[in-house]
């Protein structure tokens, strides 16, 4: 091709010096100018908050400033460690995220399953559309619609309950119940769109596998199992890992939202925590402590679980 | 696949289908409760509770009159739009060059701006050094404070970037050497190629911006500046539950009946687009991974 040749697209073999660099740099001079308010943002609005966590390190005095305040070391984050709260706050965020992934994940997967081998098109056209829609509604109208199913008062489920004969349960508000509420809704939201992931990855497997199954006699079960399951279970591997390196990240809106008083001890995570010290309690040190401490292991994990991803990935294509 | 119609598989095919319709239900019937709920008269609500089923003639509208009716409910929604449509313009506006330029292999820098922009992704100090950023920089009280922490999102960005990355390098080329520059090849060359991914893109921003209602909790204090997803947690945990409707001894309608039809109206005009989306979200995601 004649373009390769022109010297703005030269393939940068050539030797390196730094005037080449300049003079490609003022090539590109138009994009850099483009891309300014972005990275101009960037520094802003992502390194601005990235310079103040270095309060999680001082003693954070609004009159003093980020700047001025003093050093402290890692003392906020003994003191986080220490506390009694940190075994609490540490249990229900990973009971929350755990939880989600181990009862979710299974319920995706054969929901996919069960959409790919169904003969009734329109039908599974429409079971989709409807089991897509709660992932785009916001945790507050979600909070409106379990209002309406579990009130004490008028709550379908407890109507039920009524029904038979059992005593109506303040789900919201009791802390025997307040996880399942928790773990259950998010499900019921989300579970619909992670079929999307299993659904494309089923629709990818050969249509000659299936084809030969048919040939040999296999049963719908025996097809699933033999030849779907193990079509989609990078997928499934993949989509854990990934979820592994987000295992702090419990679903802040979403508790936010449902979560009272009477279910702090069962419902309080990280971050719901960080907002309460921080931005109720004024105790901004040590909120951004645990709110660091967060974001480092959750870098950790990320890179752990991507790492492994990016082996298993490599393993399954020799 | 193959149809094979055996007793078996006709078996196994109304299994699948009744196990279908019970997920379509457990989906289905907490907003068909909603619904009923909202449309119950007062009458029948105080003799025998929520029906399952109610009379389509029975339907009573005045728990939406009465919302509507307040000004606090048509101005929240407004609201609403105002921080939709601009936050929408703001995030796409600021992500497109970053993925058109992260998009461009010979741009000098490039190896480094992505490992800055991956980084912000990858770590964050969570909620309290943006929140002393924002109010430091006096924001509070302003959309601003809403829309632009979460202005550029990274993973947009790389998806939006893999789709720039798609597009046939001759087709730059060819406007370069008739002397355009970047900013003409983006906006006559590239642009107009990539409205499945903008469209994509934007409704995803305008999504979250719709549903967005912590950070307007956090950072405005103005009644008058909320959005309809703040106005609705305060109706639905009853918290100054007067200042939004007129609600006393004599209303026309149930405490319960306003909270399910605040839910309905601040879902209707997601259900509205929602086909929009639907459609997009299946072309976009297919167009991330497609080359050429």
């Amino acid at each position: 091709m004649t373009v390769k040749i022109l010297p703005s697209i030269a393939p940068s073999t050539e030797k390196f010096t730094f005037k080449k660099l300049l003079r490609s740099m003022w090539r590109q001079r138009w994009l850099y100018f483009l891309m300014a308010p972005t990275l101009i943002y960037f520094l802003v609005f992502k390194y601005g908050p990235l310079w103040n966590a270095q309060i999680a390190f001082k003693d954070f005095k609004p009159l003093l400033g980020v700047m001025g305040s003093p050093w402290v070391g890692f003392k906020h984050f003994e003191t986080f460690i220490n506390s009694f709260y940190f075994a609490d706050l540490m249990t229900n965020t990973i009971i929350f995220s755990v939880a989600k992934l181990l009862l979710g994940l299974p319920i995706a997967v054969i929901c996919a399953i069960a959409l790919h081998e169904t003969w009734f098109l329109r039908f599974r056209t429409f079971v989709q559309t409807m089991i897509y829609l709660p992932h785009f509604l916001s945790w507050v109208i979600m909070f409106g619609v379990l209002l309406v199913i579990l009130s004490p008062g008028n709550g379908l489920l407890n109507a039920i309950i009524e029904r038979f004969g059992g005593e109506p349960i303040p789900f919201l508000t009791s802390p025997d119940h307040f996880r399942w509420v928790v773990i259950l809704s998010d499900i019921w939201k989300e579970t619909g769109w992670s079929t999307i992931l299993y659904l494309a990855a089923l629709l990818a497997i050969s249509p000659d596998l299936y084809e030969a199954a048919a040939v040999d006699g296999a049963t719908p079960l025996q097809r699933i199992w033999y030849i779907s399951l193990p079509g989609i279970l990078p997928v499934i591997v993949l989509v854990t890992l990934l979820r592994m390196g987000h295992i702090l990240e419990a679903g802040f809106n979403q508790i936010f939202v449902l979560y009272s008083v009477p279910v702090y001890s069962v419902g309080d995570i990280l971050d719901t925590w960080v907002y309460r010290q921080g931005v109720l309690q004024f105790q901004f040190s040590l909120a951004t402590a645990v709110g660091f401490f967060k974001g480092a292991i959750g870098l950790g994990l990320i890179l752990i679980s991507n790492r492994i991803a990016k082996r298993l990935a490599q393993q399954s294509i020799y | 696949m193959l149809h094979t119609k055996t007793r078996d598989a006709v078996i196994f095919q109304i299994g699948l289908a009744s196990f279908l319709t019970l997920i379509l239900l457990i989906i289905l019937v907490p907003f068909w409760r909603v619904i009923v709920t909202a449309f119950i008269p007062l009458d029948i609500y105080t003799r025998e509770g929520v029906p399952f089923f109610l009379s389509p003639t029975r339907w009573s509208f005045e728990a939406f009159k009465q919302l509507l009716g307040h000004s606090m409910f048509p101005r929240a929604a407004w609201n609403s739009v105002v921080i939709t449509l601009l936050g929408t313009a703001i995030s796409v506006i600021l992500t497109v060059p970053l993925a058109y330029g992260l998009s461009t292999r010979n741009l000098p820098g490039r190896k480094l701006i992505m490992t800055l922009v991956l980084f912000t992704y990858l770590f964050s100090p969570g909620l309290i050094p943006v929140y002393l950023l924002i109010t430091g920089m006096e924001l509070t009280n302003n959309y601003l404070a809403i829309i632009l922490p979460p202005a550029v999102s990274v993973y947009n960005t790389l998806v939006m970037m893999s789709f720039f990355e798609g597009l046939p390098e001759e087709l730059k080329d060819a406007a370069r050497i008739d002397g355009a520059n970047e900013l003409q090849v983006l906006l006559h060359i590239i642009l107009p190629l990539s409205r499945p991914i903008l469209l994509t893109i934007g409704l995803f921003y305008a999504v979250f911006f719709w549903n967005e209602f912590f950070t307007p909790i956090l950072y405005l204090n103005d009644n008058d500046l909320l959005p309809l997803p703040v106005l609705l947690r305060n109706i639905l945990i009853s918290a100054s539950f007067n200042e939004y409707v007129e609600y006393d001894a004599f209303s026309s309608s149930s405490l319960e009946s306003l909270k399910a039809a605040g839910v309905l109206i601040t879902m209707i005009p997601m259900l509205l687009i929602y086909p929009w989306i639907q459609r997009y979200f299946t072309k976009g995601t297919l167009v991330g991974g497609v080359k050429e």
